[in-house]
C-alpha cells in the first residue's frame, strides 16, 4: 500500500504535464502574435520617427491626439457609426428574430436563410457592390426617381452626409441576419410556457416582448452589442471599398487613419501605434459601460 | 385583428428578405451585362456572361488569386482546427486552476483589435524575410501564421468538449491507447460536428481577410481574391460587368460552403454564445 502513493503522484504529474502540452502550440501562438504585438505596439506608441528610424519622445504622441483633426474627425466618424447603427441593428436584428420564431409562420426556413444570406459574402465585395449601387447614376437612385420618392438624385457616396447614411445601410445589410441567428436560439430557450401564462394574464404582444424576450434575450443582447460595438470601432474594409474615408474625411475611421498613418503617408508607425491604442481604450471602456448597463437593469 | 397581424408579418418579412437577396441577383445579373447597360440600370440578365468572363481573365490574373486565397484559406483552416481543438481539448480534460488562469489571459486576446497589432506584426514579418525568406513578407505563410490561432476557436472547441462523454477516455485508456492517441482515436472521431461547423466559420473568415493580406502581400502574384475585388472596383474606368463576374467568383466558394453545410454553419455560431 506504502508504494501506491508515490505512483499516483507521478501519474498525476504526467497528466498535468500532457494537457499543458496539448495547449502549448496555442498559447505561444497567441502570445507570439497577439500579445508581443500589443506590447511592442505600446512601446512603439511612444517613439517617433519614419521607417524603422525611430527614437523615445514621452507621451508627445498622446498629447499630438488631442490637436490632430483628421483623428478627432475619424473618431467622430465612428462614434457616429456606434451611436446609430448598433441599436438600429440591434432592434431590428430582434424584431426580425421574433418574427421568425412564431410557430405557425410559413417560409421560415426561406426567409432565416435569406435574411442570412449576407453573412457569406466578403466585407471587399459587397462594399464595392454597394458602391456601384449607391452611386449617383446607380440603381438604388434611380429605382427612387422612377418610384418619384426623390426629385433629384441623392449624392450617397459624395455629399458628407449621405455618405455616412451608406455606411450606416451597408453595415446594417451585412450584420442583422448574423444578429439575428444568435436571437433565435436564444428565443428557442425560452419555455414557450412562460407566453401562455403572460397571454392569460392578459399581456399584450408589446408587454410580452419587453417583459419576457428582453429581460430573458440579456446576455445574448449584450454578447453582439459587444461584438457590434468592437467591430464597429475596427471599421476598415468598407471604408476603404466604398468612400475611401471621403468626401474630404467625412466618412473616415479610426482603422483607415491607422492604416494611412502606416502605409500611405510617411510611414509615422509611432504615432499610428498610438492612435490604435486609442482603439484599445476605447473598447474597454465601452465594454464596461455595457456590463454595468446591463447588470443594473436586473 | 390577427389576420392583420399576419398580413403585416409576411408583408415585412419579403420586404426584409427581398433587400437582403436583392444585391446578390442584381451582382449575378449585372455580370451578364456590358458596362454601359448596368449603368443605365438594367436589371434583366443578357447574354454577356461569357464576354465579360473572357475580359476578366485577360485584365486579371484571377485564376492565381483565386489559387491563392484557396491555398492560404485551407492550409489555414486545417491548421486551425488541428491547434484549437487541441487546446481546447486539453483546457477541458486536463482541468487545472492554473490552466483556467492561462485560458482566461487567452481569452483577453479577442478584445485586441487587429489595427492595434497590425504593425509590430507587420514588422515582425519584416524581420523575419531576412532570415527565413519563406514566411516573411509577401509570402502567402505570412498570411496564414498569425491568423490561424484565435481564442474564440479555443472558446468554441473548449465548449464543446464539455458535452464530450469522457467515459469514453477512460475505455481508451484501458485499451492501452496514449493521451495523444486518445485525441486522435477517440475524441476527434466523435466530434466531427463540431470540428464541421468551426472548420466552415475558420475557412469563410479566412476567405474575406482584407486587412492583413493587403498590408503583407504586395506582388500581384501574391494577391489573394479581395486584394484583387478591391482593385478592380477602385479602378478610374471600372467595366461593371466585369468587376460583377469576379465578385460572383469571389462569391461562389462561400456560398457553396453555406449551403452544403449551413446546419452546421448556424450551429457553429450559435455555439459561441452558449
Amino acid at each position: 500500500m506504502k508504494t501506491a502513493a508515490p505512483k499516483i503522484t507521478t501519474t498525476r504529474l504526467k497528466a498535468g504535464m500532457t494537457g499543458w502540452l496539448f495547449i502549448s502550440i496555442a498559447v505561444i501562438m497567441i502570445a507570439a502574435f497577439y500579445f508581443y504585438p500589443m506590447i511592442q505596439a505600446l512601446i512603439l506608441s511612444f517613439k517617433t520617427g519614419t521607417g524603422s528610424n525611430l527614437s523615445f519622445n514621452g507621451i508627445d504622441n498622446y498629447k499630438r491626439l488631442f490637436t490632430d483633426k483628421m483623428f478627432i474627425t475619424a473618431v467622430k466618424n465612428t462614434f457616429i457609426y456606434l451611436i446609430f447603427q448598433v441599436p438600429l441593428m440591434v432592434i431590428l436584428a430582434l424584431f426580425i428574430s421574433v418574427l421568425l420564431n412564431d410557430k405557425n409562420l410559413k417560409f421560415k426556413g426561406f426567409f432565416r436563410t435569406a435574411i442570412f444570406l449576407p453573412c457569406i459574402t466578403s466585407l471587399v465585395a459587397y462594399s464595392v457592390v454597394f458602391k456601384y449601387l449607391f452611386s449617383s447614376d446607380g440603381l438604388v437612385n434611380s429605382l427612387l426617381l422612377n418610384l418619384h420618392v426623390i426629385g433629384t438624385p441623392i449624392q450617397w457616396i459624395t455629399d458628407p452626409f449621405w455618405a455616412k447614411v451608406t455606411i450606416i445601410i451597408a453595415i446594417t445589410w451585412r450584420w442583422t441576419g448574423y444578429n439575428m441567428i444568435f436571437y433565435l436560439s436564444g428565443l428557442q430557450n425560452i419555455d414557450n410556457s412562460i407566453y401562455e401564462a403572460a397571454r392569460i394574464d392578459g399581456a399584450s404582444p408589446i408587454r410580452q416582448f419587453f417583459s419576457i424576450t428582453v429581460p430573458l434575450l440579456k446576455p445574448i443582447i449584450l454578447f453582439t452589442s459587444i461584438t457590434s460595438t468592437i467591430g464597429t470601432l475596427q471599421l476598415f474594409d468598407e471604408i476603404m471599398n466604398i468612400t475611401k474615408g471621403g468626401p474630404g474625411n467625412a466618412t473616415s475611421s479610426i482603422s483607415q487613419y491607422i492604416y494611412n498613418l502606416s502605409f500611405k503617408y510617411s510611414s509615422d508607425f509611432g504615432y499610428a501605434a498610438t492612435v490604435s491604442y486609442s482603439i484599445v481604450i476605447m473598447i474597454i471602456i465601452l465594454s464596461i459601460i455595457q456590463f454595468k448597463v446591463a447588470g443594473e437593469k436586473k | 385583428m390577427m389576420k392583420t397581424k399576419r398580413a403585416f408579418t409576411y408583408a415585412f418579412l419579403i420586404i426584409v428578405s427581398f433587400v437582403s437577396i436583392f444585391p446578390f441577383l442584381w451582382m449575378i445579373s449585372s455580370s451578364t451585362n456590358l458596362s454601359v447597360d448596368v449603368t443605365k440600370g438594367k436589371l434583366l440578365p443578357g447574354s454577356h456572361l461569357m464576354d465579360n468572363m473572357h475580359n476578366l481573365l485577360e485584365k486579371v490574373d484571377i485564376v492565381t488569386a483565386l489559387s491563392n486565397s484557396a491555398k492560404v484559406s485551407i492550409s489555414t483552416t486545417l491548421l486551425a482546427m488541428l491547434i484549437a481543438s487541441l487546446a481546447g481539448y486539453g483546457f477541458e480534460i486536463y482541468r487545472s486552476k492554473a490552466k483556467d488562469v492561462v485560458f482566461n489571459i487567452l481569452l483577453m486576446s479577442m478584445m485586441i483589435p487587429f489595427a492595434a497589432i497590425m504593425i509590430p506584426l507587420y514588422r515582425m514579418f519584416g524581420s523575419i524575410s531576412n532570415v527565413i525568406p519563406w514566411i516573411g513578407i509577401d509570402t502567402l505563410s505570412s498570411v496564414v501564421i498569425p491568423t490561424v490561432t484565435t481564442a474564440f476557436l479555443i472558446f468554441f472547441f473548449r465548449q464543446s468538449t464539455k458535452m464530450f462523454p469522457k467515459d469514453l477516455l477512460e475505455a481508451g485508456r484501458m485499451d492501452g491507447l496514449s493521451e495523444l492517441g486518445l485525441f486522435f482515436r477517440v475524441y476527434m472521431p466523435t466530434m466531427k460536428t463540431t470540428y464541421a461547423a468551426a472548420a466552415i466559420i475558420t475557412f469563410m473568415s479566412s476567405w474575406n481577410n482584407y486587412l492583413w493580406p493587403l498590408i503583407v502581400l504586395q506582388t500581384p502574384e501574391n494577391q489573394t481574391i479581395p486584394l484583387l475585388i478591391s482593385n478592380l472596383g477602385s479602378s478610374y474606368a471600372p467595366d461593371y460587368g466585369v468587376i460583377m463576374i469576379a465578385i460572383v467568383l469571389s462569391t461562389l466558394p462561400t456560398a457553396l460552403v453555406f449551403f452544403l453545410m449551413q446546419k452546421h454553419f448556424v450551429a457553429g455560431m450559435v455555439g459561441s454564445v452558449k
